[in-house]
C-alpha cells in the first residue's frame, strides 16, 4: 500500500516540477532558475504543513504527499546543478544569491507550513 | 545544413549555457524536445520521478533514524543524487544530439525524484524543534557543501575521462572533445 501511494504521488510530483519550472523559466529572460526556486519552496511550504498537523494526519495521506508528491515535486540536484552552471557561465553572484535564496526561502516556506500546519490541527 | 537546434548547440562549444538541466528554454534542444508529442516526455518524467522516489524511500527505510535525530538518509539521498547530475550532464551536454527521453527520464524524473528539497529543509527545522539548533547547522553546512562539492566532482571528473576517449562520447560530434575549426564550425 506505501508503494503504490507512494508511486502515485510520485508520478504526479515529478511531471509537476517539470511544468511549474517550464512556466516560470518561459517568463523571464534571465539565467537566474527562478522556475527550480519556486518548486523547491511550494514543497518545502506544503511538506512542512504536514509536520506541523502531524498529530491529526492519516499517515497514508503523509505518504502519498509527503514522501511521494513533495519529494518528486522539489529537488536538490536540479538545484545543485544550476548553481554550478551559473559558477561555470561567470554569473558568480547570481550562483551564490541562489544558494543563499534557496536556503533562507525554503527554511522560511517549511517554518510557515508547519506553523500553518499546527493552526489547521 | 544542420537544422536549428543543432547549430545552436555547434555554436556553444562546451554547452555551457545551458544552466536548468530540467528544462532551459536558451537551449534549443531541450525547447525542442517540449513539442510536438508532448505526452511521452511527461510520461518518461513521471515513470523516472517513480523509480527516485522509491528508491529514496529504500535508502530512507535501509538508514532508518528516529525523529529529531541526525537524516544521514537524506544527506546520502541528496549527495549522491548531485554527483550522478554532474555526471549525467557532462555526457548529455557533450553529445550533439542525445536520445530525446533520456535527460528527461534520468535527470528530470530518476535524479529529481530521488534527491529532494523538502525533506532536507523539513529535517533542519525538526532538528531545532528537538533542541538541536547546532546539529540543524551543521546538517544545513555538510548538506550544502556536500552537494555542490559532489556535483562539481561528478561534472569534472566525467568530463576529463571523456576528454581521454575512455567515455562514451560519439567520435563525430561538434562537442568540445576536439576543438573546432572554423571550417568545421561554418
Amino acid at each position: 500500500m506505501t508503494v503504490l501511494l507512494l508511486v502515485v504521488g510520485a508520478a504526479v510530483g515529478a511531471p509537476s516540477r517539470y511544468l511549474i519550472d517550464r512556466f516560470v523559466q518561459s517568463r523571464h529572460s534571465s539565467v537566474f532558475p527562478w522556475g527550480t526556486l519556486g518548486v523547491n519552496i511550494l514543497g518545502s511550504l506544503i511538506l512542512g504543513g504536514l509536520a506541523g498537523a502531524n498529530a491529526g494526519l492519516d499517515p497514508q495521506l503523509a505518504m502519498l504527499i509527503g514522501t511521494g508528491f513533495c519529494g518528486a515535486l522539489s529537488t536538490f540536484s536540479t538545484f545543485g546543478f544550476e548553481t554550478l552552471q551559473l559558477t561555470r557561465s561567470g554569473a558568480h553572484r547570481q550562483a551564490v544569491a541562489n544558494v543563499v535564496v534557496t536556503l533562507l526561502a525554503g527554511l522560511g516556506a517549511a517554518s510557515l507550513g508547519w506553523t500553518i500546519g499546527q493552526a489547521l490541527v | 545544413m544542420p537544422d536549428r537546434s543543432e547549430r545552436h548547440r555547434t555554436n556553444l562549444p562546451d554547452g555551457f549555457t545551458v544552466i536548468d538541466p530540467d528544462v532551459d528554454l536558451h537551449d534549443a534542444d531541450q525547447l525542442a524536445e517540449t513539442r510536438p508529442r508532448e505526452w511521452d516526455l511527461l510520461l518518461a518524467i513521471s515513470a523516472g520521478g517513480v523509480i527516485g522516489t522509491l528508491s529514496r524511500h529504500g535508502l530512507d527505510l535501509a538508514v532508518p533514524h528516529p525523529p529529531g535525530g541526525f537524516p544521514w538518509s537524506t544527506l546520502l539521498v541528496n549527495v549522491s543524487g548531485c554527483l550522478l547530475i554532474g555526471v549525467l550532464m557532462s555526457l548529455l551536454l557533450r553529445r550533439p544530439h542525445p536520445p530525446r527521453l533520456l535527460r528527461p527520464f534520468l535527470g528530470v524524473g530518476v535524479l529529481g525524484g530521488f534527491t529532494t528539497y523538502s525533506t532536507f529543509a523539513v529535517d533542519a527545522q525538526t532538528l531545532v524543534l528537538a533542541g538541536r539548533p547546532t546539529a540543524a547547522l551543521g546538517y544545513l553546512a555538510l548538506t550544502m557543501v556536500a552537494c555542490l562539492l559532489a556535483v562539481w566532482l561528478g561534472w569534472v571528473v566525467t568530463g576529463s575521462v571523456t576528454r581521454r576517449g575512455i567515455g562514451p562520447v560519439p567520435g563525430p560530434g561538434p562537442a568540445d572533445v576536439t576543438p573546432a575549426t572554423p571550417e568545421a564550425r561554418g
